[in-house]
C-alpha cells in the first residue's frame, strides 16, 4: 500500500513540477473560457445561457492538456519498464497514474469552472452542480484520456494523436454533464444526467486502466 | 532468496527481423554470464525478454521452480541503458521512491548511498548529475532493494575507472551472496564465469 502511495505523491509531484501542470492547464482553461464573450459577443443575456456549456465543454478540452505526458515520461527515461515487471500490477499502477492526474489538474480545474460560469453570467445557483460535474467528469475525462495516452506511446506527436483517440470518448460525459447542466437552469430534472456522468466516470475507473495496461505492455514490447 | 535461471533454444525478434535463434544458457546461484555480440544483435532485446518485457518468438524462460510472474515483480533487477530517474526530481526522492517500489527498507538504501559514495548528490536534481553519476544511483537502486537476478546492461559503460573497479567490488559481492548477473557487455567482465556471445 506504501508503494501506491509513493506512486500517488510522485505523480502529483511530477504533474505539479516544472512545466506548468496546474498553471498551464489553469490558464489555459481561464483563456479559452476568456475568448467566448469575444466571439459570441457581449450580451448578458446570450452569455448567461451558454456560460454553462462553455464552462463544461472548455473543461473537457483543458483535460486533455497534460495527458500527452501521463505515460510517455516514464516510456521515455525507463521508468515504465521498471513499474511494469515490478512492484503494483501493471493495470493499478495505471489507475494510480491517471488518479494521480486527476487530483493535480482535474480536481483543481473542478473549483476553477463554476468561478468561469459565474464570471460568464451563469446564475451562483448553479455553481454546486456544476463543481460536481466537473468533479466526476474530470475523473472520467482522465481516465478515458488514459487510454489515449498509452495507445499512442512511442508515436511521433503523441499528444495529438491522444486528442483524436480521447475525443468520442469524451462525448458521452459532455453530454450527461451538459444535460444535466441545462435541466438545472431551466428548472428541470437534472438528477438522471448527473446519474448517468457519475456511472460513466465509474465505468471508466474501472475499465480503463484494464485497456491502459494492456496498451502499455504493447508498447514496451 | 535463492534464483536459478534457465534459458531453453529461444528465438526473438524485433520490428519483424529474426535476432537469434536456439539460444540456451543456464545459470546457478553465484554465477555471472557475460553477454557480448555486435551492435544490435539482441542483447537489450534477450534481457527485456527475460524481465518479461517483450515476447518471445518460441523457447522457454524459467527460474527453476518459481512462477515466472512471481519471479520478475520481485526477484530480478533490471538496469538498462533507460534508468527510468526523473529529470526533474532529486535523486534522493528517486532513490526513495524506487527503493519503496521494490520492496527495499531505508536501512538498506542508506548502506547503498555509502557505498556509492551519493550523499552530496542525493538533493541534487536528476538534471544537474552526470552520466557516471546517474549511473552509480541506478546501481544503488540495485542494493537498497536485495534481489537475486541482476540483469545489466552496459553497466560499467559510463562509469570512470575508480567507479568501474566498485561497481566490479559490488558485482562480486552479489554473487558472492548466491546471487545472479546477466551482463550485456562489449569487454568481458573479469568475474564472469560464464561467456554467452550471441550470433546470428
Amino acid at each position: 500500500m506504501s508503494a501506491a502511495l509513493q506512486l500517488l505523491r510522485r505523480e502529483m509531484a511530477i504533474a505539479w513540477g516544472r512545466g506548468g501542470g496546474l498553471l498551464v492547464t489553469g490558464g489555459f482553461f481561464a483563456g479559452a473560457t476568456l475568448l467566448l464573450p469575444l466571439a459570441s459577443g457581449p450580451e448578458p443575456e446570450r452569455l448567461a445561457q451558454i456560460a454553462p456549456g462553455a464552462a463544461w465543454t472548455v473543461l473537457a478540452l483543458s483535460a486533455l492538456l497534460g495527458l500527452e505526458r501521463l505515460f510517455e515520461r516514464d516510456f521515455e527515461d525507463g521508468a515504465l519498464d521498471l513499474m511494469a515487471h515490478a512492484g503494483l500490477a501493471l493495470e493499478f499502477t495505471c489507475a494510480l497514474k491517471c488518479l494521480g492526474h486527476w487530483l493535480a489538474t482535474g480536481a483543481p480545474l473542478a473549483l476553477l469552472a463554476p468561478v468561469a460560469a459565474i464570471a460568464l453570467g451563469a446564475s451562483p445557483a448553479l455553481a454546486p452542480l456544476l463543481f460536481a460535474c466537473a468533479l466526476a467528469g474530470g475523473l472520467a475525462f482522465a481516465f478515458t484520456g488514459g487510454i489515449g495516452a498509452a495507445l499512442s506511446l512511442g508515436a511521433r506527436r503523441g499528444g495529438l494523436l491522444t486528442a483524436v483517440i480521447v475525443l468520442p470518448l469524451f462525448v458521452p460525459p459532455v453530454i450527461f454533464g451538459g444535460g444535466a447542466l441545462d435541466a438545472f437552469t431551466a428548472g428541470m430534472p437534472w438528477r438522471a444526467g448527473f446519474a448517468l456522468l457519475c456511472a460513466y466516470a465509474a465505468a471508466a475507473v474501472a475499465l480503463g486502466p484494464l485497456a491502459m495496461a494492456a496498451a502499455c505492455r504493447n508498447a514496451l514490447s | 532468496m535463492t534464483l536459478t535461471l534457465q534459458i531453453e533454444d529461444l528465438a526473438l525478434s524485433r520490428g519483424g527481423r529474426r535476432l537469434f535463434s536456439g539460444l540456451g544458457l543456464r545459470m546457478e546461484p553465484g554465477q555471472a554470464c557475460a553477454l557480448t555480440g555486435a551492435n544490435g544483435s539482441g542483447k537489450t532485446s534477450l534481457l527485456r525478454a527475460v524481465a518479461g518485457l517483450c515476447a518471445v518468438d518460441s523457447g522457454r524462460i524459467a527460474f527453476g521452480n518459481a512462477d515466472p510472474a512471481s519471479a520478475r515483480a520481485s526477484s530480478l533487477h533490471l538496469l538498462g541503458h533507460l534508468d527510468g530517474l526523473k529529470a526533474s526530481r532529486t535523486a534522493g526522492e528517486e532513490l526513495a521512491f524506487w527503493t519503496g517500489w521494490q520492496g527495499g527498507t531505508p536501512s538498506a538504501m542508506a548502506a547503498a548511498v555509502r557505498r556509492l559514495d551519493l550523499h552530496r548528490l542525493l538533493d541534487l536534481e536528476v538534471r544537474r548529475l552526470s552520466a557516471g553519476q546517474r549511473r552509480r544511483l541506478a546501481l544503488a537502486r540495485l542494493l537498497s532493494a536485495p534481489r537475486p537476478l541482476w540483469l545489466l546492461d552496459e553497466p560499467l559503460s559510463p562509469l570512470d575507472a575508480r567507479w568501474r573497479a566498485e561497481a566490479l567490488e559490488i558485482m562480486a559481492g552479489h554473487l558472492s551472496g548466491g546471487g545472479l548477473i546477466l551482463a550485456a557487455v562489449h569487454d568481458p567482465l573479469p568475474l564472469a564465469a560464464l561467456a554467452l556471445e550471441i550470433t546470428t
